[in-house]
């Protein structure tokens, strides 16, 4: 028993300890700098920054995209799943309560390929006709959307798939922290005349903050690592444009997309390094949500998300 | 005055949200189920895809392929999982090592499933080490080892925590009589705590069985029949994955009938999942 449980130490150490060996050659070359690095094209100028048979390697676009589509996620995510752990633990009649919880559930078990699938062939085109053209125009000033990608991929659809994969998780432990609150603090904001709002926001979030951030951070984790949807519908273009309606790539999906496929050793050691970069980034990531969470609920076995 | 307005905002918001959260669960099944109903057929379930260009052709080698890989990582999760997880529950509660075990099977839980895919691919497809059967090519084996791992953490977790539902009064009961420990454990605690445990062995393998990053570049995928390890094998999400991609219409179709498969498979198991732990785990104990 005890070596089962020594042994997933030995399964991380072994994941990192591999990941690590087979990036030594692009370490070697281009050391920390891979991460914002750029080669200039010398007839236009312009950055290269991933031209795997050319020898250019710079992981700066797929840094940038993850970047830009798990926080533009979160900012789309966080606001429904509160609202979401909010009605279920506080408003919602308990009849219902056990059938919506269900449902959201159901969102969390749905694999990321069917998320993509749905995104390419339902999503993509509802953003592209009719969600594009309105922020093109109404927040066009932004300089944030630019008009010059017809596909409907990019970050902004990305991001709302993304946005819908992580709601689950974060709205399920919002809840749970939720619930971790005594009811003595609710009780004791309401018999000070509070409304129902003002309890919850007194005696319930003030209480759950906390938790409620390592919840989000958590939502973050999964965003950062997420590759099947993604690599479906970001545009997989190694570029940086400050719109996000431009097509980009993420870690994942460029590791996704080439690793199978890599022109030379050099190719797959970048490609390893950039998933050595996610897997440590998402290591510490997890780790801080995990013990936000715990230093809510207190040692409470955490539900398995 | 002004109190009560926001009051009633914030519930309408909160509804608004919840509308808005399980309106794209909804779209998905409903989309789901109106476009891959109609390519269901018995073709689907026992016919290899055709060539591009030619319509008919199945999933059924994905589908088989699928239960291969599988069958291969519950054979490497669910030991090493559950045996963790007694460990966890059992001997090691609350001594530190327990916690650093539980927090790394929670950091492993959250290791995206495109880096395992790159370990196993560094562990077991690249080196050539003459003396281990399966290394040195793209396998079933690779993938079904990842996707094993995958699996161990949820499992962990899961048997911990049904094995800390189960009263002490059982444990103290069968150490009155004299029971060794190791035997208590394993023929009385565990035996009371094993639908819940094979409700987490069954959450774990539903949340696995649709993971393709892991199997992109260790199993690569098979456009034909193979149930050997020590070959690439088709596996259900991976051709969903290449067939969406493709131009083809009549992949696409066929990739909608695959992620209906997939899905009804999934919320098949999540929801006898519910059922079982709603209904109480644990039979005959007061």
């Amino acid at each position: 028993m005890v070596l089962c449980g020594l042994s997933i130490f030995g399964i991380v150490l072994l994941i990192a300890v591999e990941l690590i060996k087979r990036s030594d050659l692009a370490w070697a070359k281009f050391g920390f700098q891979f991460f914002f690095r750029a080669d200039l094209d010398p007839v236009t100028h312009q950055p290269i920054y991933w031209d795997p048979v050319n020898g250019h390697f710079s992981a700066l676009p797929f840094v940038y995209g993850t970047l830009v589509s798990s926080f533009l996620s979160l900012v789309l995510a966080v606001p429904l799943a509160v609202g979401v752990a909010i009605f279920l633990t506080e408003m919602c009649p308990l009849a219902l309560r056990s059938i919506l919880a269900f449902l959201t559930e159901l969102l969390a078990a749905i694999p990321s390929i069917i998320y993509g699938l749905w995104a390419v062939f339902v999503l993509v085109p509802l953003l592209r006709e009719h969600v594009n053209p309105s922020l093109i125009k109404y927040l066009g000033w932004t300089g944030l959307f630019a008009d010059d990608n017809p596909t409907g991929l990019g970050f902004v659809s990305a991001a709302v798939i993304l946005a819908i994969m992580i709601l689950p998780i974060i709205s399920s432990l919002t809840r749970e922290v939720m619930i971790a609150v005594p009811h003595s603090q609710r009780e004791a904001v309401l018999a000070l005349g509070a409304t129902r709002w003002e309890m919850i926001r007194m005696g319930v979030l003030r209480n759950a903050r906390i938790g409620i951030v390592g919840a989000i951070i958590l939502g973050l984790g999964r965003a950062l690592g997420e590759t099947m949807a993604v690599t479906m519908v970001i545009g997989n273009t190694p570029e940086i444009h400050h719109s996000l309606l431009a097509n980009g790539a993420s870690m994942a999906a460029v590791i996704a997309n080439e690793y199978a496929e890599a022109v030379s050793d050099l190719h797959r050691s970048a490609l390893t390094e950039i998933g050595l970069a996610l897997f440590i980034v998402t290591i510490i990531v997890n780790a801080c949500a995990r013990l936000l969470v715990w230093a809510v609920t207190r040692g409470a076995p955490a539900r398995v998300v | 005055m002004i109190r009560g307005f926001i009051d009633h905002l914030v519930t309408f918001l909160s509804v608004l949200a919840t509308v808005l959260v399980i309106l794209p669960l909804l779209a998905i099944f409903v989309y789901l189920v109106y476009k891959g109903a109609s390519s269901l057929n018995l073709d689907f379930f026992t016919k290899i895809p055709k060539t591009p260009g030619e319509t008919g052709g199945g999933m059924a080698n994905a589908i088989v392929g699928s239960a291969v890989l599988l069958g291969l990582a519950s054979v490497i999760g669910i030991p090493i999982g559950i045996g963790a997880g007694v460990f966890l529950a059992e001997f090691g509660r609350g001594t530190r090592l327990a916690n650093a075990i539980r927090f790394t099977a929670d950091v492993l839980n959250g290791v995206p499933s495109i880096v395992m895919g790159v370990a196993a691919y560094a562990l077991i497809v690249s080196p050539h080490i003459s003396f281990l059967p399966f290394t040195g090519h793209f396998s079933a084996f690779a993938g079904g080892v990842a996707l094993g791992i995958m699996m161990i953490p949820t499992i962990t977790r899961t048997t911990e925590e049904m094995l800390l539902m189960v009263p002490n009064a059982i444990r103290e009961a069968a150490l009155g009589l004299g029971v060794p420990n190791w035997r208590s454990v394993l023929a009385i605690t565990v035996k009371t705590a094993s639908p819940g445990i094979i409700t987490g062995c069954m959450l774990a393998f539903s949340r696995v069985a649709g993971e393709t990053a892991p199997l992109i570049f260790t199993v690569l995928g098979n456009a034909f029949w193979s149930t050997s390890l020590d070959r690439p094998i088709a596996a259900l999400p991976l051709q969903i994955y290449v067939f969406a991609l493709s131009p083809y219409d009549d992949w696409h179709r066929l990739a909608w009938a695959g992620s209906l498969v997939l899905i009804a498979l999934i919320v098949l198991a999540v929801s006898l999942v519910r059922f079982v732990t709603s209904r109480g785990v644990l039979k005959g104990t007061s």
